[in-house]
């Protein structure tokens, strides 16, 4: 019986377990308290309950037999497939089951389905190179709808996978969208194609990024631990990629571009497999693969090379330098330039 | 004789199964299973060696950074560089954080709640215990929680986020600290400090990790302050240190490196007696894992990794590494003794136990969080904090570290400037490693022979204490 607590299943297959590790990180408030306020009760998860072999199996068969309503269904980790199609590499524990049957057929039990993760939205990481164990996300294989569940899945209430994308997971990113399901306030309009929430998706990384005005003038880094720009040359991806990584800080002030590394783009299916090294933008003729989605490539190059021909000396210095060499000028009252 | 089989093992990093067999009240043999396989070693093959930095570290969220910095320091020994002293300092205090937060989150979420279970009801400690350790709903989890995330804040602003960080690079760090930033990373350790003295140690942490005999440990815990003594307290009820004796065979790499070597000593020990180390004798035999392969057991420069679910021979997909052919525990107790700290020397006198384990993680913590602090004083905010050098075509290179759990490798092997072969050895692969061809079991299964086994018991609260004693980070296990 659920009453007005909803009841929330966890479970991890093909991944790392950071997500969860990400989520125990959340702040202001944390999410024990954050589940509590959104009436979500956990009735079981692999890190964090007491309940273990039999204890816990009976609460899955609970669930199967109908004795316990399922309101989300949480999966963190990629689903794995193989080798054939049998899923043996990931047998769950204790059952003698492939990992996949059984999230499959819990899948039919819940209100709501949810990839935490790029891992289990997408298959992630753990399908990178020729992806051998055959993993894939629940309602997608990268790009492509199907995954587990199939192209045509929907919950009752008409909800697609909602899919928490990212490789973590921003804390805030699960306890927000798991309360607003909790609500019954997530409706098929309020996620983008690949069923995230508008809500993470409707932000680039690039906005709110610490080195917007290096972008602005083309002033780019050339080495990891300059500060300058790090799309033309270091791979950076944050113009391409959803998130707002560099508008919600992670571990208090951070976020990959803060910490001095380029955005790889780990909320989008096929992050794993970019085609390059991850830290080296590919460029034909030496302009950079790979510009910003929305935007002509003609009107891109024209506007780099105008503002590369302005970029002030304070922006072209400091982009190659580790730290602020040269500082901003203030104009003095008074003085007319 | 009768079988149990123990699954889902869960407040364990991933995913475990433990096979018994049991004769009358206790355990006669155990079989560790890991059972998920992603494959990781066959992934980076083909790649681009610094592409290392950003696959390997997610082979896990627990110790993703020790991942990232064993990988770090392989490709360093590949292009025969060595972190800046300023790179150096850094990645040593992302990594004490990582390393001391995982410690807590074992203590409190993993290890601490198999106390408040109900077979412990007519114990005098129980219903104190039941209401500050309950998985989720205690208070100590509650008062931990938000000390952790706020010392995490290390992470977010020396590495950007935690877990899965790129800033830890061969030549150093790809952020420089400012003064002001040194600062607020001062006040960040000591409001951490003051929690942990608070509520988990009662007491200061130098004089925590002082304590040099066993006698003084007791008289520390008669003080009831603190949740260190409560576990103190209730592991002398239950004799906790009797528990979970595995081969005392303990090996180290070597934890957090500096100009001459590291803070914690590289090294190995046969009890409390130091022994040679020769990592390149190091092996992994495959004869009992769900993998293929002929001829003796590979030291992991040479080795393979495939799959195949159908060996009939094997019961899980971890291999079996192997030092000059035999098992070896790792973790922090195994990183003290080596280390020689007093007290870690006198826990093992009688061979390692569950209490010896967790007192250990007390003890680094104890002497890691005023380190973090000097390490802090010694970063010089005006010079340099990363080196840059080319891979050569050709080259190879093994990166060893101490991640929380214990001793991690990365061997790596570069050709014609692509990954060529790269394997790996987490802690758990050593800890939970199966039988060997010579039939030797991994230390866990070594640990769960003799345990107590009560009436009626499905899944035994002793074989519960022993296996989440060393902390299982099942991810890394197999990767």
């Amino acid at each position: 019986m659920s009453g007005n607590r909803k009841n929330l299943l966890w479970l991890q297959s093909g991944g790392c377990g950071g997500c969860t590790l990400s989520l125990i990180c959340a702040e202001s408030p944390g999410f024990l308290t954050a589940f509590e306020a959104a009436g979500i009760n956990i009735l079981w998860h692999p890190a964090l309950s007491l309940e273990t072999g039999r204890e816990a199996s009976a609460i899955i068969d609970d669930i199967l037999s109908g004795r316990i309503l399922l309101d989300i269904l949480c999966l963190e980790g990629s689903v794995m497939m193989g080798p054939n199609g049998s899923g043996r590499f990931h047998m769950m524990a204790g059952s003698g089951e492939p990992m996949k049957d059984i999230i499959a057929r819990l899948a039919t039990k819940a209100r709501h389905v949810v990839g935490v993760g790029s891992c289990a939205a997408f298959g992630g990481i753990t399908t990178t190179g020729d992806n051998a164990v055959k993993a894939c996300g629940l309602g997608f294989d990268g790009e492509l709808k199907g995954g587990l569940l199939g192209a045509g899945f929907a919950d009752e209430s008409g909800l697609p996978v909602v899919n928490i994308p990212g490789c973590p997971v921003h804390p805030d990113w699960v306890t927000q969208t798991l309360s607003q399901l909790s609500a019954g306030e997530m409706r098929p309009d309020d996620l983008d194609e690949f069923g995230r929430p508008h809500a993470i998706s409707g932000t680039l990384v690039h906005h709110g990024c610490s080195r917007n005005e290096f972008y602005e003038y083309k002033a780019s880094a050339t080495r990891l631990c300059e500060i300058g720009c790090m799309m033309e040359n270091l791979g950076c991806k944050g113009t391409q990629a959803a998130g707002d990584c560099n508008k919600r800080a992670w571990n208090g002030s951070g976020s990959c571009i803060s910490g001095g590394y380029p955005c790889i783009a780990c909320t989008e299916p096929g992050f794993e497999e970019p085609g390059h090294p991850f830290v080296q933008t590919p460029k034909i003729a030496g302009i950079p693969v790979g510009l910003p989605t929305d935007m002509p490539k003609a009107w891109f190059v024209a506007l780099s090379s105008l503002s590369k021909a302005a970029t002030p000396k304070r922006l072209r210095q400091n982009a190659v330098s580790d730290r602020v060499v040269v500082f901003p000028k203030r104009k003095k009252k008074g003085s007319h330039r | 004789m009768s079988r149990l089989v123990v699954g889902p093992f869960n407040r364990v990093e991933g995913d475990l199964e433990v096979r018994l067999e049991v004769d009358g009240d206790h355990v006669q043999s155990a079989r560790v299973v890991s059972p998920l396989y992603r494959g990781f070693e066959g992934m980076l093959r083909g790649k681009d060696p610094r592409d290392a930095l950003v696959i390997s570290p997610r082979i896990c969220g627990i110790c993703s950074v020790s991942q990232s910095i064993s990988a770090a320091e392989a490709l360093a020994a590949a292009q025969g560089i060595k972190p800046l002293p300023n790179g150096q300092l850094v990645t040593n205090l992302v990594h004490a954080t990582e390393n001391v937060s995982d410690h807590l989150t074992h203590f409190y979420m993993f290890f601490m709640p198999d106390f408040t279970r109900d077979i412990y009801a007519g114990k005098p400690w129980h219903s104190a215990v039941a209401s500050r350790f309950a998985a989720m709903k205690g208070t100590a989890t509650q008062d931990m929680l938000p000390p952790r995330a706020e010392f995490m804040h290390i992470v977010g602003l020396l590495a950007g986020k935690w877990p899965h960080t790129m800033s830890l690079q061969p030549g150093g760090v790809t952020r420089v600290v400012a003064p002001h930033e040194v600062q607020h990373l001062r006040a960040l350790l000591s409001s951490f400090r003051r929690y942990l003295e608070r509520f988990v140690f009662g007491g200061p942490l130098e004089a925590f990790a002082e304590i040099d005999s066993l006698a003084a440990l007791a008289n520390w815990a008669s003080r009831k302050a603190g949740d260190l003594s409560t576990f103190l307290q209730i592991s002398r009820d239950l004799g906790l240190e009797t528990l979970g004796h595995a081969g005392d065979r303990f090996l180290s790499f070597g934890g957090y490196a500096h100009e001459n070597g590291h803070l914690f000593t590289r090294g190995l020990s046969l009890g409390d007696v130091p022994q040679k180390l020769n990592t390149g004798l190091i092996s992994e035999d495959i004869s009992n894992a769900w993998m293929q392969g002929a001829g003796p057991a590979r030291h992991p420069f040479d080795g393979e990794t495939l799959p195949d679910g159908d060996m009939e021979s094997g019961y899980t997909w971890c291999k079996a590494p192997r030092l000059e052919g035999l098992p070896a525990e790792v973790g922090a107790l195994a990183r003290q003794v080596v280390a020689r700290h007093p007290l870690a020397l006198e826990m093992v006198a009688n061979g390692g136990n569950v209490e010896a384990r967790i007192v250990a993680r007390f003890l680094e913590i104890a002497l890691l969080v005023p380190q973090m602090e000097r390490w802090l004083s010694k970063i010089r905010p005006d010079d340099a904090f990363i080196t840059h050098a080319d891979m050569p075509d050709h080259a190879e290179g093994a990166g060893l570290v101490e991640a929380a759990r214990g001793a991690l490798g990365h061997w790596l092997k570069v050709e014609n400037g692509k990954i060529a072969n790269y394997q790996i050895i987490a802690p758990t692969t050593w800890n939970f490693s199966p039988r060997d061809a010579s039939g030797q079991p991994g230390p866990l299964e070594q640990a769960l022979v003799a345990a107590p086994v009560q009436k009626g018991e499905t899944d035994p609260v002793s074989v519960q204490h022993i296996v989440r004693s060393f902390d299982p980070c099942m991810v890394c296990t197999v990767h």
